[in-house]
């Protein structure tokens, strides 16, 4: 398994094209080029948090201080966040635009990712978040311009996964 | 010494800042002195009040960021302490409210009780600078001071008896908060871009 240095390239273009200039991120393996990009451009605001959860507030900080800006983390990730998603994000309407590595799924090796991966797309559905999956590199750009969008106008959480599909070559 | 009197005597110098605070008594306790545009009560997601000031601070460098905290919130979110030294936004001031207890759930003594644990060596230990430790109204009128001319991040830990307000209840909704709380910081900074 290799990380696809071009799909990140085209991910991280993306993001960038919908305007978005500050990124709170924990690190993970599907995102090491998406990371490297952000962290070696000068437009970039890169926050590494020491859990996913704190990215949640800090997102909606950045919300209130009126800059675009997304989240990057594992699944595993957002399921540790859960808390943060529901006591703050849904219970004051803060829209948050969520980019999941969606670790764990059809094609994942490691067993110590499977229960994740299997279980994301329930919570993300128990949750009430509405949620797209990313796998065409070239679709990537328009699907986080959108999913920026009705995460503002619905004033919700919203997820886009990453696949394996994109992620890896 | 009392977080009620602390926040009472820190009150008229909120007026220009951005303020977060925790659930419970000190949300109460500053929405009783009479509730501001710039105030914002995150009365759910312990631990998240830090970060949300971090967001803030880091995206808003020209206002002062005033983050209420307790050693309860804290403890559900040691990592912020780290988060937040390595990005040291220079106006966060970051206030714990130290009463040793989950007050606003039942009064069960938490881990800061009888000094076992020690947020402001934790807080140091993270790499937080300009850690102050006060337990009365005048060391924390002092520490506020400083932090407020300061620029750079302060953490002041204030040590106060466990008690809090006899009420509890605002005549504001959770998201009109939000919303109003996101609209007044557009504004000031649309003001602000025009002077």
């Amino acid at each position: 398994m290799t990380v696809s240095r071009d799909n990140s390239k085209m991910v991280y273009d993306g993001i960038k094209a919908a305007g978005i200039r500050y990124i709170t991120a924990l690190p993970e393996t599907w995102l090491v080029y998406l990371l490297q990009l952000a962290e070696d451009d000068p437009e970039m605001c890169l926050v590494e948090v020491a859990k996913e959860e704190e990215a949640i507030g800090i997102a909606a900080g950045a919300y209130f201080a009126g800059t675009p800006n997304a989240l990057l983390m594992q699944n595993h990730g957002f399921l540790g966040s859960i808390n943060g998603i529901v006591s703050l994000a849904l219970l004051y309407r803060i829209p948050l635009l969520m980019l999941i590595a969606h670790r764990g799924h059809i094609g994942e090796p490691y067993p110590w990712h499977t229960q994740g991966g299997i279980l994301t797309e329930p919570v993300l559905r128990g949750l009430g978040l509405p949620f797209d999956y990313v796998r065409d590199p070239h679709q990537a750009a328009k699907q986080i311009r959108e999913a920026q969008t009705f995460a503002l106008s619905s004033l919700s959480p919203v997820a886009l996964l990453l696949t394996r599909d994109l992620m890896e070559d | 010494m009392k977080r009620a009197d602390c926040i009472k005597a820190l009150y008229p110098e909120l007026e220009n800042c951005l303020v977060v605070t925790i659930m419970g008594a000190s949300a109460q306790e500053l929405y009783d002195l009479g509730h501001k545009e710039n105030f914002f009560y995150l009365e759910h997601a312990m631990g998240l009040a830090s970060s949300i000031g971090l967001g803030l601070a880091m995206n808003l460098p020209d206002e002062k960021v005033i983050v209420f905290d307790g050693d309860g919130s804290v403890l559900m979110n040691l990592g912020t302490l780290a988060t937040l030294a390595r990005y040291r936004p220079p106006n966060l001031v970051h206030i714990i409210f130290d009463n040793g207890s989950l007050l606003s759930t039942g009064g069960f003594a938490s881990h800061t009780t009888s000094g076992i644990c020690n947020l402001a060596a934790i807080a140091k230990g993270a790499g937080c600078p300009n850690v102050y430790e006060v337990s009365n109204l005048y060391q924390f009128m002092e520490a506020a001071a400083e932090a407020f001319e300061a620029n750079d991040m302060t953490t002041i830990v204030a040590r106060v008896e466990a008690v809090g307000p006899d009420h509890y209840g605002m005549d504001l909704k959770l998201p009109e908060n939000a919303f109003r709380f996101e609209r007044y910081i557009k504004e000031r900074q649309k003001a602000k871009q025009l002077n």
